[in-house]
């Protein structure tokens, strides 16, 4: 991290435009992402393998959304916009979050239809949790003070849906024949969009330079070391170097995955924004 | 100690006596407990419905979950529809201890969901195609619910009323939700009105439904019976009356309508009159029959299937590890 001072207040990082552009490039990133992935979790309710899980998947996808929410009203006090447009008025290429989580659950839509792949939901939430574990850690030593606090905050709740996703992965990997063939190609699919999570976009000098986050190779490594750490104890062969999906999500290139899922999103609110809803 | 009850020597018909007897003092019977067949059998029927019911009725909420229009309405539906599935399983392990001596489990309530011999209620069955139709549901659906669950609070068998509790002092907060929805809905621009008066008019049938049959309707109904068993302590018109006299004001003090130009209160007889919803579609819906049934049992069923390897997975752990 560079060396800047610490930020207390909004208005300490409105003085610096630098820094109040390295800030809000940071917040899409982390509110982006953990608004997709709590879209794409809402969208498995009801469909869940039994009724506890679906309590507890649903459980975790607001804590989740309730994350995504800290970060859209962080923007929303630096004067970048109203959290609710933000999150539902962008257009997809105004998008920050990595591609691993704009992917659809699997085959059809979330109420006509859907073949949905829970081992795919085990290992994306798991990845996906663990990348976001090290980089609340990073937070925590950020040098925008109130995104450290926050940070704090979510790690208490996060702390539980790792601890479920671990049993998940454990009970998955050590079953039957057909629970291991479908993880391990669940986790083919998920690793070959790993390798964006810890991307930084093309901020990412400023992001680092003003001490909001730890270096991109830093926070892969931590992560990679995390996750191969518990992979193996799983007993799972290590997948190696993660690779990157063809479009680059922190740059704001997108699937139509994406896309169709901000026009679900925010079907309700486009009908006009204006009013009270 | 003993109580009378549980003594073995006792015949059928003296246990039955006790068991009436005890009921009628206000006493509580556990899963444990001796009971009649025919006790079990209602309450089979009550709690798998009713948790079954829940379960589904997740569903037509489920349509609007990751569409609802703002942040903080996105995390209260999700919280909600949570709420209910929580409450389906609180139900079906009620359910399950009283299957357990029939051999039954959760794996036979679906397959019966599935082959239409376990019912789900009506109002599940039809369509959510607005955001004021989530609106409408958690106000209008879940206030009815209260006034159903409430009538069970003191129900006979213990472990029933423990579930409703918890469950009925949750759904204040859903109607609470609901309210919200609808009068942000009912406050706000031409548009928002049309399409909340639209829903109140969609859901009027089902709303008087969801009671049930009067007395003297055409279908015959288990309510005396539950009534002897203090299962239940009210009839489904009693409770009618209920929700009629706390809402219909409501929806009119809004300056909405309901589809029955002929109701009005009878201040002699301390009731509303209204017009008769269709029984005889009643009947079609609650059998699997009305306009979202298939889709939504395909749903369920589907995702019940494809998910079968994930619980013999599960299955296969508890077997290694045990």
């Amino acid at each position: 991290m560079g060396d800047f001072s610490q930020v207390e207040t909004t208005e300490a990082a409105k003085q610096n435009p630098e820094y109040a552009q390295a800030l809000t490039d940071l917040l899409f990133q982390l509110a982006d992402d953990d608004f997709i992935l709590a879209y794409r979790g809402s969208e498995w309710l009801g469909l869940a393998p039994h009724i506890e899980e679906d309590v507890a998947f649903s459980s975790m996808s607001q804590d989740m959304m309730g994350h995504a929410v800290m970060f859209y009203e962080m923007l929303e006090q630096l004067g970048v916009g109203k959290a609710d447009d933000l999150a539902q008025l962008r257009e997809a290429d105004a998008f920050r979050n990595g591609i691993l989580v704009e992917r659809k659950n699997g085959e059809g839509d979330y109420n006509t239809d859907p073949h949905y792949d829970w081992a795919y939901a085990i290992v994306r939430s798991y990845v996906y949790g663990l990348y976001k574990q090290v980089r609340l850690e990073s937070l925590l030593q950020s040098s925008y003070t109130p995104l450290a606090l926050v940070s704090r905050k979510m790690m208490t709740e996060h702390r539980y849906h790792l601890m479920h996703w671990q049993v998940w992965l454990t009970q998955l990997a050590n079953s039957t024949d057909e629970a291991r063939k479908r993880l391990e190609a669940a986790i083919e699919k998920v690793w070959k969009d790993a390798g964006e999570l810890y991307q930084l976009g093309a901020n990412a000098d400023a992001i680092v330079r003003c001490g909001l986050i730890a270096g991109e190779g830093e926070l892969k490594q931590k992560w990679l070391t995390l996750t191969q750490g518990i992979f193996e104890k799983a007993g799972l062969v290590w997948a190696g170097e993660p690779g990157v999906p063809e479009q680059r999500g922190r740059h704001g290139q997108h699937t139509p995955e994406l896309a169709q899922a901000l026009a679900t999103l925010s079907e309700v609110y486009r009908i006009d924004p204006a009013a009270g809803w | 100690m003993q109580t009378q009850m549980e003594r073995s020597d006792l015949t059928e018909n003296e246990k039955m006596e006790a068991f009436l007897a005890k009921i009628d003092r206000g006493g509580k019977i556990e899963a444990d407990d001796w009971m009649p067949d025919d006790y079990r059998n209602q309450l089979i029927k009550l709690i798998s419905m009713h948790g079954i019911s829940e379960i589904m009725g997740a569903l037509p909420e489920k349509e609007w979950v990751p569409k609802a229009p703002t942040l903080r309405r996105k995390l209260a539906i999700m919280a909600k529809v949570q709420d209910e599935m929580g409450h389906g399983q609180l139900l079906l392990r009620v359910a399950e201890d009283l299957l357990a001596p029939l051999g039954k489990t959760r794996e036979d309530l679906m397959n019966d969901l599935f082959a239409k011999r376990l019912k789900f209620h009506n109002v599940f069955h039809m369509e959510a195609p607005t955001w004021a139709d989530a609106g409408v549901i958690g106000w209008l659906v879940d206030g009815a619910a209260i006034i159903t669950q409430s009538m069970s609070l003191d129900t006979s068998y213990a472990p029933y009323a423990r579930a409703l509790h918890r469950i009925c002092a949750e759904e204040k907060f859903h109607a609470q939700h609901g309210e919200s929805i609808v009068l942000e809905l009912a406050e706000g621009t031409e548009e928002q009105r049309q399409m909340l008066q639209e829903a109140i008019t969609r859901w009027w049938p089902s709303l008087l439904m969801f009671f049930g049959p009067p007395e003297n309707g055409t279908i015959t109904s288990n309510q005396s019976a539950n009534m002897r068993y203090k299962i239940r302590t009210q009839t489904n018109e009693e409770l009618r009356q209920v929700f009629l006299k706390k809402y219909l004001p409501r929806i009119f003090h809004l300056g909405f309508t309901v589809p029955d130009e002929t109701i009005h209160f009878d201040e002699e007889k301390d009731q509303w009159v209204y017009q008769q919803p269709d029984w005889e579609q009643f009947k079609q819906i609650v059998k699997g029959n009305g306009p979202r049934s298939a889709h939504r049992l395909n749903l369920r069923e589907t995702s019940y299937e494809e998910t079968k390897w994930v619980r013999d997975a599960i299955m296969s752990y508890g077997r290694h590890v045990g």
